[in-house]
């Protein structure tokens, strides 16, 4: 238990959304969804949107509860937490966003944003609190001049920094970063990232790191969940992952990512049709109505997660059948 | 020498800011033949987006103005001609589709009347007629039940299934030049893998010349036979699109490409490009790179460079003072 | 190129992080609003009654409360500029001293409606649930009468008199006011910012008033000018049914009320505080209409 920083076990969560006269309809937004996170590594959930990773990402750090299932974090059960108990925690929890600018409060100084964390966690003074604050300014890039600026005044890839200095004054154990370089530009992008590598070494952070983009996750990660329609297909080591993926899905996504190297052949897996709608998911195995092996028994039992080998997880009938 | 399509020479576009005029676009000349497929690359605010609204003359509902070069498309400067006869060509010889498919839609009418609305514009055709051939062309495009498709609104498509809808409202009337900006940008990757395999095969099929306009320079990679790469409202460097990635001489160029994670290359660090793009109207005087070039010699402040011929080739031209050195620095 | 340290690189960045000029937001504020005309004459003619209504009583050319039986009922004259009334009082020295109480309660009361609407929108936007129902509903019974007749019922039980005009004015501002600041609550709850606010451990407390509040303040001015206009309004019409201050103090309602007897023989009674009343409340009609268009950002 304590090898984890994190560990998630079986955690669901629908929304209700409303829809005719009435009638409730039920999102199955994360359904059966377990992983843990070792202290000191990035651990990566990646899909399509809509496939639930966000909302794992609002439930560990308790924006969400599950309905069912447990959120482990530091050895405390913070799924069962009440909002008071877990305001502590959130000192050690601390997230970055995909859009910078609203993830930030235009009316605020930016040294106010970055000192809010402070603020309410320690009992620093004013003066104290600014002087930490212009240290992070200078960590990540930017100057103590800057935190006398606003929001409005700074580009998106300036605004991401000063969104990764809040997250990181109250030294947190664990960084969520939802999407942090989806909205910036390529150049920029490779800015925050190596930002971020280069935090994580300096301060012994953990991350777990949202995205869509496979070329990303995979600078970035030590290990790497695949989502699709709420429930993580595969959980894998990086090398394994990307060298051995053992679900069609996986398999499917890697072949779809565009490849900057116009020399390179390559054998696009495409895929039927749409998302199913997680209003009402298939019966069986989630990525039956897609997937080009799909048989009866796909269509009738839903796949148990499966050790192929050790922290290789992955839920299909037939893995590695996509490997021919 | 196949056929030339559309040649844009010497193009600038202005915007009003407060009350003085800021340059957009500047020198932008490039041309494309029938059944190719021009990458526009760019990032954020490089110009590309004004580019290809300049070309429509889409920029009349802003406040920008084309204020210099031409636009020859089958000879005629499409940028002289007059509005009535411009609307006439928009549509039926040259198509636009969008990033954001949902919002290019009507929400409040059904896929059906757009197509057939589009269609009947430049067709003398009855309305049966013109509701098969939307049918044809929702068919064409891949779509599974295209009879559903045409009685639904465009809410009740997902991204993937609109911008079909988009791409096929955009070919039904056969153009001969497809613009495409940032047509996967907002759909996932599985879904964009389908759509650029759907315009690649509209290509082949009917010779349709595409500008493709991205950001992201792995669907270059995979769609293009050219590609051009912005900064700052000029072109910094054209290439066919092996060259650009095997020998990118612009120093913009390669940063950018190295920047870019590729899928298997195991890397754990990437090589950044200093700073961020200039503010339009804070232009640097001379390379509107050199602030952020690591190669910037006095004269590239001084001098903006002309966009000329790389030495030996005749494809491939970049806009840089000092190209030579570091062209052979990056081959060694 | 792959082995690069991390750490040049943000080295490298870090070289020329040039920002553009700051732009003061006030003085685009003052920039845009100076454009329109209307409300910077509006913002000039209240600006220029608030100074009366302080500095009024003391330069006044009469004692506005001494009657002079000498003068009775005249019209407009070199020594009474704008006439006297049936007691022989000037009639501009008491719309003078009048500016104080008409202002005063109309300013007064929108103020306490204000802060009372406010704090129950906002509670009301962001805890949502019975709080919500109880206030929206209450918002809702208040709303289905016309403001002036609520205003009549609430004198008609507390009685009348000054306070009570205050209390009557109040109570028909506050649902307005609730309404406007519960929808601005609920979307700025769904900020991303907000969350990110509670992500960070912020206390309820602390995200309504540091993030969400500053937020609606906007839209609240707007309404907070317009509603005054509503309220001299109601003051006035108040005061003219009988309901309002005491017949002995000058007040632009009052006087309008009293002055009805003697329409067809001295109109002008009737005529300068009708029309100070109306210029007023148009004045700030017009100011708002101005700020909301210099608030938005989407009107240019």
């Amino acid at each position: 238990m304590n090898d984890y920083l994190v560990s998630v076990k079986n955690v669901s969560k629908t929304f209700v959304a409303k829809s005719g006269l009435g009638k409730k309809k039920f999102v199955h937004a994360v359904n059966d969804v377990s992983f843990n996170i070792r202290p000191g590594e990035t651990f990566s959930l990646v899909g399509e949107s809509g496939c639930g990773k966000s909302t794992t990402g609002r439930l560990i750090n308790h924006l969400l509860v599950p309905e069912t299932g447990e959120v482990w974090f530091d050895g405390q059960k913070i799924s069962a937490m009440s909002e008071k108990e877990m305001r502590p925690v959130r000192k050690d929890v601390q997230m970055i966003f995909q859009d910078p600018y609203g993830a930030l409060n235009s009316r605020m100084k930016i040294q106010d944003i970055i000192g809010e964390p402070l603020l309410i966690h320690t009992k620093m003074s004013s003066r104290e609190r600014l002087k930490k604050v212009q240290e992070l300014l200078e960590v990540v890039g930017l100057n103590a001049a800057h935190g006398e600026r606003y929001p409005h005044e700074f580009s998106g890839g300036q605004l991401q920094r000063v969104g990764i200095a809040r997250a990181m004054t109250v030294n947190p154990k664990l960084i969520i970063a939802d999407e942090p370089v989806s909205a910036l530009d390529v150049s920029i992008q490779a800015q925050v990232l190596n930002l971020m590598q280069e935090l994580q070494q300096d301060y012994k952070l953990t991350y777990l790191f949202i995205s869509h983009d496979l070329s990303v996750v995979e600078m970035i990660s030590d290990s790497i969940g695949v989502m699709y329609l709420g429930t993580i297909v595969e959980t894998a080591p990086k090398k394994l992952l990307y060298g051995d993926p053992a679900h069609p899905y996986t398999k499917t996504l890697l072949s779809a990512v565009p490849i900057p190297d116009p020399t390179r052949e390559k054998k696009r897996i495409l895929l039927k049709g749409d998302l199913p709608s997680p209003v009402n998911p298939p019966s069986g195995c989630l990525f039956h109505t897609r997937c080009p092996y799909a048989t009866e028994k796909c269509s009738q039992e839903r796949p148990k997660a499966v050790e192929l080998e050790k922290d290789h997880f992955v839920k299909c009938h037939y893995p590695r059948i996509a490997n021919g | 020498m196949s056929e030339r399509l559309l040649d844009v020479k010497e193009l600038r576009t202005e915007f009003k800011r407060e009350k003085s005029w800021v340059t957009a676009v500047n020198d932008v000349s490039f041309f494309i033949d029938k059944g190719e497929v021009l990458g526009l690359v760019g990032e954020s605010g490089c110009g590309k987006s004004v580019t290809s609204l300049s070309i429509m003359r889409l920029l009349l509902d802003t406040s920008g103005r084309t204020s210099h070069g031409e636009v020859l498309f089958e000879g005629k400067d499409l940028l002289k001609i007059s509005e009535k006869e411009m609307r006439g060509i928009r549509g039926y010889n040259i198509s636009m589709i969008f990033q954001n498919p949902m919002s290019s839609l009507n929400p409040c009418m059904r896929v059906e009347k757009q197509i057939i609305e589009a269609i009947l514009l430049h067709n003398k055709i009855s309305k049966q007629e013109a509701r098969q051939r939307a049918f044809n062309v929702l068919k064409q495009v891949g779509i599974p039940d295209p009879e559903t498709t045409l009685r639904s609104f465009p809410h009740q498509l997902s991204g993937g299934m609109s911008q079909r809808v988009m791409i096929a409202m955009a070919m039904s009337c056969e153009p001969e030049l497809l613009i495409a900006d940032e047509p996967t940008t907002a759909l996932d990757v599985t879904i964009q893998a389908q759509i650029l395999e759907l315009m690649l095969e509209i290509r082949d099929k009917r010779n349709t010349g595409i500008l493709l306009i991205t950001h992201d320079l792995g669907v270059v990679a995979e769609m293009c036979t050219r590609v051009i790469v912005m900064y700052a409202g000029r072109i910094v460097e054209e290439a066919p699109v092996k060259e650009l990635f095997a020998s990118p001489v612009h120093p913009y160029t390669q940063g950018l490409i190295a920047s870019v994670p590729k899928l298997g290359s195991n890397v754990t660090s990437l090589p950044s490009i200093p700073g961020s793009v200039p503010d339009l109207s804070v232009m640097p005087k001379g390379c509107k790179f050199a602030p952020r070039c690591k190669y910037a010699q006095e004269i590239c402040h001084e001098k903006e460079p002309e966009l000329t011929y790389v030495d030996g080739s005749d494809v491939q031209r970049c806009r840089c003072h000092i190209f030579h050195e570091k062209k052979q620095e990056v081959r060694a | 190129m792959a082995e690069v340290k991390a750490k040049a690189l943000t080295e490298e960045f870090r070289a020329d992080e040039v920002l553009p000029k700051p732009k003061s937001r006030v003085k685009e504020f003052v920039k845009k609003f100076v454009k329109n005309k209307a409300a910077v004459v509006s913002l000039i003619f209240i600006l220029f009654l608030v100074l009366v209504a302080f500095i009024g009583p003391y330069i006044v050319p009469y004692d506005a409360a001494a009657p002079d039986y000498t003068s009775l009922l005249q019209g407009p004259t070199k020594a009474h500029l704008w006439g006297t009334d049936e007691y022989g009082r000037d009639v501009f020295s008491r719309l003078l001293v009048g500016t104080r109480l008409s202002l005063g309660v109309a300013l007064s009361s929108v103020l306490v409606g204000t802060a009372l609407g406010v704090i129950l929108g906002l509670f009301a936007g962001y805890y949502g649930g019975i709080l919500e129902s109880i206030v929206m509903r209450g918002c809702d019974v208040l709303f289905a009468f016309p403001d002036i007749l609520l205003a009549i019922a609430v004198v008609a039980i507390i009685g009348p008199g000054v306070i009570n005009v205050m209390i009557a004015i109040t109570v028909f501002t506050v649902p307005s006011f609730a309404r406007i600041m519960r929808s601005a609550t609920i979307t700025a709850k769904q900020a991303l910012h907000v969350e990110v606010a509670r992500s960070l451990g912020c206390k309820n407390s602390r995200i309504l008033w540091v993030h969400i509040f500053p937020g609606t303040i906007q839209s609240m001015i707007v309404n907070f000018t317009m509603r005054i206009g509503t309220a001299i309004l109601a003051e006035a019409s108040l005061s003219f049914l009988g309901y309002g201050a005491n017949v002995t103090e000058p007040d632009w309602g009052a006087m309008l009320s009293q002055s009805r007897n003697y329409l067809n023989t001295a109109p002008h009674l009737v005529l300068f505080p009708g029309v100070l009343i109306f210029l007023t409340v148009l004045a700030f009609n017009l100011l708002g209409d101005g700020l909301r268009d210099t608030l938005d950002p989407k009107i240019k």
